[in-house]
């Protein structure tokens, strides 16, 4: 960042008020009469116009600032249209429409707890394989690479955030799916279906292919945020450990990753919030059953994508109001992800934005 | 044990490292390259003029393209950039110049906030302002929906953009008697327009890929729709909708709509980072 924002003052308001009389205590009476005669009428006879756009400021402020209080009004709707909207299913069903777990809309039950399942399970296994990939590009680009790679690989990584989830979606669909199914799911029931997390019959569409595209989906958010979180840790940090001999990958774990480590948990977080609400893709490729299975290969359904799904096929209130409050679920839960992600990377980079679009 | 081996082992442990952190960025940047092959493979030989210029065969015929829902997306992105870049670059200028109290502090976090919220939930509201208002689905439904996505995002480059404009530019300017709201427009606001401009294209890329917030809102359409009051096409949409259809000529399509996309957004990408403001946005970190 540039200047500092406390630096930052606006000039008095009486300034650019009006067209002021100068002061004119200091010149001595008698002897300029004529001049501040003219001096008065000069001020008088400033044309309307230029008066009223003098006044124009505190418009111009006034503008601005309800520019910015529609945000505030904007969440304010939010929060009370969901809430309107869900209240049919919060009166019916009340706290136990997040404990049970039977969705059937024909006999009117609607249990929200397979979708909460899948929701966490697919952005934890999402989590899992992105969290180690995007330190490592964040690292490889800030610390080892040489430097003709660093922008390229910034770029590329940059790029990956600027697919639309629709055709991650696409090409998950058509490319992953069948990958998995055919090459790695056979290796994963062989040598580790005694986890139990994977068995079963494997279709291709599952919580596995939506933890990989979300994954793949969030690694340009937390790297790019990491990347930011470890520029700002001090020179001399490094320097001091090297100094005493470390060699890079001692002075990366000493010097660097343990100074960032509040900002990369918020970077962390960060994905974790975009990851809880993705959709497009993860409609796409999880198989929307409402079930809670424990295999990884199984098929399942999450929040957002029930709601992609369903919602226009939702006639009756009571379905449709189902859905709503999981919409409401889901934007609480993600404003607390987004809060806690934010203040972690605030104070990791004293003040400096946590740039969720870049 | 020896020092030897100990220098040994640690000089291993460095190479390791660095080798695992160099074939991990490798696995990213691949996993973007075979994307980006298979958009082109499967993309490029359906991508024609009939594609571009007709409207969707019934089910069930071959051929066809999706000229209305191109159209479609512009309407409803040129509805959501009137009405969200006033508001956002508004936002902005009250943060940069007005915001540095309380009331500011709490607008700029809670931009960050619905920046934040899945478009999921924005398309969930946008339903229950417009669409349950006026009683139908509508492209305009689908403009606010992107709208409210687009309103946080350009507020906050705007604001960054405006706070690299040294302090002394401003002062220069109330120097010269110039009021504060003309010093911000024509001044403030002109010295930043480069970086803001490319916050407002990389907004317009980001929300031009949104599908969540259009299903319930601008719903989709087969047909041509130019009015802002009934249900409109959108090329994302249509991919969503033909990718889960069984049928193969709607998959190549598909493909064909995804490579358009793609080449849409990552040419304004490449635009705004190779030809506008090159500096400003690095200046900004």
């Amino acid at each position: 960042m540039g200047a500092s924002p406390e630096k930052h003052f606006s000039v008095p308001d009486r300034q650019t008020d009006g067209p002021v009389v100068r002061p004119r205590s200091t010149e001595p009476m008698g002897t300029s009469e004529s001049s501040k005669i003219s001096l008065l009428t000069t001020a008088q006879k400033a044309p309307a116009w230029r008066r009223s756009i003098f006044n124009l400021d505190s418009g111009f402020r006034g503008l601005m600032t309800l520019a910015g209080l529609t945000i505030l009004v904007v969440v304010a709707l939010t929060l009370s249209e969901l809430l309107q909207r869900s209240a049919l299913a919060w009166q019916k069903f009340g706290f136990h429409f997040f404990a049970t777990s039977s969705w059937d809309p024909v006999a009117g039950e609607f249990g929200a707890l397979p979708f909460i399942f899948g929701t966490l399970v697919s952005s934890i296994l999402a989590l899992l394989i992105a969290v180690p990939l995007s330190v490592a590009v964040a690292v490889f680009v800030t610390e080892m690479c040489p430097k003709p790679l660093r922008k390229p690989i910034s770029f590329a990584t940059e790029l990956l955030a600027a697919i639309p989830s629709v055709i991650y979606g696409l090409w998950a669909m058509f490319i992953l799916v069948p990958l998995l199914r055919v090459h790695v799911a056979p290796i994963l029931m062989n040598y580790f279906s005694w986890t139990g997390l994977f068995t079963g019959p494997m279709y291709g569409y599952s919580m596995l292919a939506a933890g990989v595209v979300m994954a793949i989906m969030i690694i340009p958010i937390i790297s790019s945020i990491t990347r930011e979180v470890l520029a700002v840790v001090p020179q001399h940090q490094r320097e001091a450990a090297l100094a005493l001999g470390a060699t890079r990958w001692e002075m990366i774990r000493i010097g660097v990753l343990k100074n960032a480590r509040a900002g990369m948990i918020g970077a962390i977080i960060l994905g974790l919030g975009r990851a809880l609400g993705e959709t497009i893709a993860v409609t796409l490729v999880i198989g929307n059953t409402p079930q809670i299975a424990k295999s990884l290969l199984a098929p399942g359904y999450t929040m957002a994508s029930v709601i992609a799904n369903e919602f226009n096929e939702a006639t009756d209130e009571l379905y449709r109001s189902a859905l709503i409050e999981i919409g409401l679920a889901l934007f609480i839960v993600t404003v607390i992800v987004n809060i806690l992600a934010q203040l972690l990377v605030w104070t990791a980079t004293r003040g400096a934005p946590a740039r969720s679009n870049v | 044990m020896s020092s030897g081996f100990l220098q040994f082992r640690r000089r291993l442990v460095d190479y390791a490292a660095t080798f695992t952190a160099a074939f991990l960025s490798a696995i990213v940047v691949g996993t973007l390259v075979a994307i980006f092959a298979y958009l082109l493979i499967k993309g490029a030989g359906s991508v024609n003029w009939a594609f571009l210029t007709h409207t969707p065969k019934p089910v069930g015929e071959i051929g066809g393209g999706m000229a209305n829902a191109i159209v479609g997306s512009a309407l409803i992105l040129g509805m959501a950039s009137l009405i969200g870049i006033p508001f956002g670059i508004g936002a902005g200028i009250y943060l940069a110049e007005y915001g540095r109290n309380r009331l500011g502090a709490f607008v700029r976090f809670t931009a960050d906030v619905l920046n934040g919220v899945p478009s999921i939930v924005i398309g969930l509201v946008a339903y229950g302002l417009v669409v349950f208002t006026q009683g139908h689905f509508s492209a305009f439904a689908g403009g606010v929906a992107l709208a409210i996505m687009m309103v946080p995002m350009v507020a906050r480059t705007t604001e960054e953009m405006l706070l690299l404009v040294p302090q002394a530019v401003r002062e220069a300017a109330f120097g010269l008697g110039i009021p504060q709201w003309r010093t911000t427009i024509s001044i403030t606001l002109a010295s930043a327009r480069a970086g803001i401009l490319t916050g407002i294209m990389l907004a317009f890329a980001r929300v031009a890929g949104e599908t969540a917030p259009l299903m319930f809102t601008a719903l989709g359409n087969q047909f041509w729709s130019f009015s802002p009051n009934q249900p409109i096409a959108a090329v994302p949409l249509q991919i969503y909708t033909y990718a889960l259809s069984p049928y193969d000529d709607w998959h190549r399509q598909a493909w064909a709509a995804a490579l358009v996309l793609v080449a849409l957004i990552v040419g304004t990408i490449s635009l705004v980072r190779f030809v506008f403001a090159r500096s400003t946005l690095r200046e900004a970190r």
